[in-house]
């Protein structure tokens, strides 16, 4: 099979690419709409918005999560707050404007015309959650209120406290129950989709285990979406919850689905540092607090005396040192290499020195300590909860951790894969972020794939199987999967090795945070490239999972999930070498600027790499989208 | 620090239950409860034995899934915090700690300390929703809200869902929940237009589910987010208006 990588975005000017998109496609008629069987894999943003608007639509919808309710998606998490270019406080803000920082905070390797489009719908989407009853945050007057993000010098991001992805999720969820009712949507919690069917090129179903009862199922559709999220566990501590996994999209991808750009990840600059080695998981400190905290470490590396004990010129704010223009706002993967820089070199702070202090006594004393407390009293109380230390009182102390997946499943302008029929949504794909993230976009972009794009893009593909049914489940290709699924369930029971899937885990984390992370070389990727696949064979020979399959087994579920971390984790680094630049969140060594800056090679690398399948133990094969630039103009970043 | 832990062990939902008693020696302080559970597990494969099931996820308190009775406490001994984010510190040299399931009716337990609270779903979606298609809405400054208002009904809906209200109730009732998923909704302009049939499609529904609510107040000391009972007695005035005014406007369809 050879991969086209064809975006099929309109051509003509930029502006009219989306309106010119659903002009073109060929709509579905309500009739036949209810004949039509979707199925939507994940309820987080992404899935719960797509799954209740396709519902609304009249097709008939079956949800899927591995979740015991579509509300505890890994979404319900985010804290900070979601962009719109609603430009409500006048502060020059447009779709142009978010459309020009998105592709320029992705370090320029994300596709213009899909951001573009992300900046346009945006504000729609705040519309439509304050319709759902999203409890933003308001000023005294009744209107929304903003708040400033990294990356962006507008206040363009809508909060609900420090609970902007839980209002959000309940909101989405909301509607999709609202379905559930009506009929439309038919809900499989505690369902774990575990392979993609195919049946003459097209995905025609999936094949989920029951985590209750360990029955394996089959269902089958005219289209599959998967919205199942990140794969940032990838590196066992990050600020992810404890059950993302990247199982969903690895079996897509083995089944023909390219997978692009696996080496963009983001690592969040304000996570609460590692306290021990049983740390099961990193908690992100929202970025908002970079808002009011000021960044800084002691001059002297050995400076041991308490915080608030150092004079102000012994302390080095090294953010706004070096960045007078953005200072404490500049992009993550900016903020996150600098704290990296500071403790390296032996200026880190707390017992482990394994961290850089946030400081809010400037903002107390310029606000009063009411107003940081109703901005960020949440995060502060959380904050002491982990660490036994106020806020209020003392800085905090944060440090970088992997969190967000910019690479994923490589998708066209209508977010279909390249096996035709089956979509990527919301994290799980690659597509507006390029090498980097912006701050409060993720929840828009998911949005965005789920209340606003599909909805018009599934029937483009829809409209050309008027009239089949969706293969059955009884046709030989269900079976087929469903026996392979089985077998691998079988194997891992049968193995009885003598380590958790826990300590397999923790090593092949340990791997990847120390060659595939903030930064990167040559000679540590092509290090991690021989450990992987030893590690993965000793996991595969002598990984102990007890239990049966027939009643909940934790072990079972969790096995899986990291035999396809293992595989992911290779073709991460596999990208990493390959891409001989430095940008966003990927930071080559052996690239960078005299001043230690992110340095790309546009000649060469602006393109998407998205690989290719070629079987177990086979390395992927690479293809490239070539990224054009005709709006946003290629420059090296600058936040100074 | 060295801690006993009495946890409770059941095959399934059919299952008799029974404890089991292990000593677990040098634990952390800072460790979490849940990373205090994930080493006694460790240990268990290591000795060849079943670990012991729970449910976690987020691990930073918003996603509701963690929840066990701890010593007879709903999510433990620190106030206003969920388990996944309750530390060892909290407890003291050689403590002896119990570590059950929630026990309601209405959640069985799935396996050791995993129930399933699929009723709290039941009552979203028996009217827990403004229905709003996609699509459709307005420009969201269209319609200013009092920032009071707001706030309130931001109150009501940090609930996380966890059940732990249900679990600390000694009828087992679901008021807490149901009030604060209706509350959120009652409150705000955007939700006026279904308010009295939400309010009494939701109620009937945790009926038909939990217990009844006879005020203990336990609940509101359970909850992780510190939902305020008042709440409950938001959405019982609510039900009783709801009850007149639906047979006003039902007078009003048939004049
Ligand atoms: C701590 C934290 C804070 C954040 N804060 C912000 C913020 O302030 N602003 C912002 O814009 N972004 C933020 N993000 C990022 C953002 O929350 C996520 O990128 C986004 O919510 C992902 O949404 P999703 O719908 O794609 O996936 P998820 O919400 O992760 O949902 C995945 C769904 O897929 C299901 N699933 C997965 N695999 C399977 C399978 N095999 N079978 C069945 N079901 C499956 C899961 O059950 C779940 O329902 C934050 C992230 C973290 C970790």
């Amino acid at each position: 099979m050879s991969i086209q990588l064809e975006s099929g975005a309109p051509g003509g000017p930029i502006q009219d690419s989306w309106d010119t998109y659903r002009f073109d496609t060929a709509l579905v008629n309500p009739n036949n709409k209810r004949r039509f069987e979707l199925l939507v894999v994940g309820t987080g943003l992404a899935g719960a918005a797509a799954a209740a608007s396709l519902a609304q639509l009249g097709y008939q919808v079956k949800a899927f999560t591995f979740h015991d309710s579509p509300r505890r998606a890994h979404s319900i998490a985010a804290q900070g707050g979601i962009n719109a270019a609603k430009n409500y406080k006048n502060d020059g803000d447009s779709v142009y404007r978010l459309f020009y920082d998105t592709v320029k905070g992705g370090d320029f390797r994300a596709r213009e015309r899909n951001v573009y489009r992300l900046a346009q719908v945006s504000v729609n989407i705040i519309d439509q959650c304050v319709a759902q009853g999203v409890p933003f945050a308001r000023e005294y007057g009744g209107l929304l209120d903003n708040r400033s993000f990294g990356g962006a010098q507008v206040s363009r991001t809508f909060y609900a406290r420090g609970q902007t992805g839980q209002q959000l999720l309940l909101g989405a969820y909301s509607a999709l129950m609202e379905q559930v009712a009506k009929g439309t949507v038919t809900l499989f919690p505690k369902a774990e989709m575990l392979d993609v069917v195919t049946k003459d090129g097209r995905a025609c179903g999936i094949i989920t285990r029951n985590l209750q009862t360990g029955s394996i199922e089959s269902h089958s559709g005219h289209a599959v979406l998967l919205c199942t999220g990140g794969y940032s566990n990838v590196f066992y501590l990050s600020t992810n919850a404890m059950n993302c996994n990247v199982t969903a999209a690895w079996r897509a991808h083995r089944k023909g689905a390219a997978f692009a750009n696996p080496c963009f990840t983001q690592i969040h600059p304000t996570c609460i540092p590692a306290s021990d080695e049983f740390q099961s998981k990193l908690t992100l400190m929202s970025e908002s607090l970079r808002n009011d905290g000021r960044i800084w470490v002691p001059r002297d590396p050995d400076d041991k005396r308490p915080a608030r004990q150092v004079p102000e010129p012994e302390r080095d704010y090294f953010l706004e040192r070096r960045y007078p223009a953005f200072g404490n706002l500049v992009p993550r993967d900016i903020a996150s290499r600098a704290a990296k820089r500071e403790v390296d070199s032996g200026h880190g702070v707390g017992q482990l020195g394994n961290g850089v202090y946030l400081d809010f006594s400037e903002a107390i004393g310029r606000l009063g300590e009411a107003v940081v407390r109703e901005r960020y009293g949440n995060l502060f109380e959380m904050y002491e909860r982990i660490t036994d230390e106020s806020p209020y009182q003392t800085p905090m102390r944060i440090y970088p951790a992997p969190h967000y997946a910019m690479g994923g499943l490589w998708v066209d302008y209508s977010l279909m894969t390249t096996v035709p029929g089956l979509y990527a949504l919301g994290e799980a794909n690659f597509s507006d972020h390029g090498a980097n993230r912006l701050g409060a976009s993720a929840l828009m972009q998911g949005l965005a794939d789920g209340y606003f794009v599909i909805p018009y893009t599934v029937g483009s593909y829809l409209s050309t199987l008027l009239g089949q049914a969706a293969v059955p489940t009884t046709d030989p290709v269900f079976a087929e999967a469903r026996a392979s699924v089985t077998s691998e369930v079988d194997r891992w029971l049968s193995t009885k090795g003598t380590h958790s899937v826990d300590h397999y885990h923790r090593e092949l984390g340990k791997i990847m945070w120390e060659n595939c992370g903030m930064a990167r070389n040559r000679v540590g990727l092509e290090k991690a490239i021989t450990e992987l696949p030893q590690l993965r064979e000793d996991f595969r020979n002598n990984v102990r999972v007890l239990g049966q399959n027939e009643s909940v087994n934790q072990s079972l579920e969790k096995v899986a999930r990291v035999d396809d971390f293992f595989e992911l984790g290779e073709l991460m680094c596999r990208d990493a070498l390959h891409r001989e630049e430095s940008c966003g969140g990927h930071f080559r060594e052996e690239h960078q600027t005299d001043e230690g800056e992110a340095k790309r090679d546009d000649e060469h690398f602006a393109y998407v790499g998205a690989w290719e399948w070629s079987g177990h133990g086979e390395p992927q094969v690479l293809h490239q989208e070539p990224l054009e630039f005709d709006y946003v103009k290629l420059t090296q970043r600058s936040y100074k | 620090m060295n801690v006993t832990v009495r946890v409770w062990r059941q095959e399934d939902a059919g299952s008799a239950g029974r404890f089991e008693t292990h000593q677990l020696d040098d634990i952390s302080a800072d460790m979490s409860f849940l990373e205090m559970l994930d080493v006694l597990n460790e240990r268990l494969i290591e000795a060849g034995r079943e670990p012991v099931a729970f449910d976690s996820d987020c691990r930073e308190g918003i996603c509701g899934t963690c929840g066990l009775m701890i010593n007879g406490q709903a999510h433990g001994p620190a106030e206003a915090t969920a388990t996944c984010q309750l530390h060892m510190r909290k407890f003291s040299e050689g403590d002896t700690i119990t570590i059950e399931p929630w026990r309601a009716a209405a959640f069985p337990i799935m396996r050791d300390l995993i129930v399933d609270r699929s009723p709290l779903d039941a009552v979203i979606e028996a009217g827990g929703f403004i229905s709003a298609d996609t699509g459709g809405a307005p420009d969201a400054n269209l319609i200013p809200v009092p920032k009071t208002v707001s706030d309130a009904a931001m109150d009501a809906a940090a609930c996380i869902g966890c059940g732990a209200c249900v679990a600390a109730c000694p009828n087992s009732a679901g008021q807490l929940f149901t009030s604060a998923k209706l509350a959120h909704l009652n409150l705000v302009p955007q939700g006026q237009a279904q308010r009295w049939e939400r309010t009494i499609d939701m109620v009937e529904t945790m009926e038909a589910f939990f217990g009844s609510c006879t005020n203990y107040g336990e609940c509101e000391k359970a909850c992780p987010k510190g939902i305020s009972i008042d709440f409950i007695a938001y959405m019982n005035r609510d039900f009783v208006k709801a009850k007149m005014k639906n047979r006003k406007l039902i007078g009003q369809k048939f004049p």
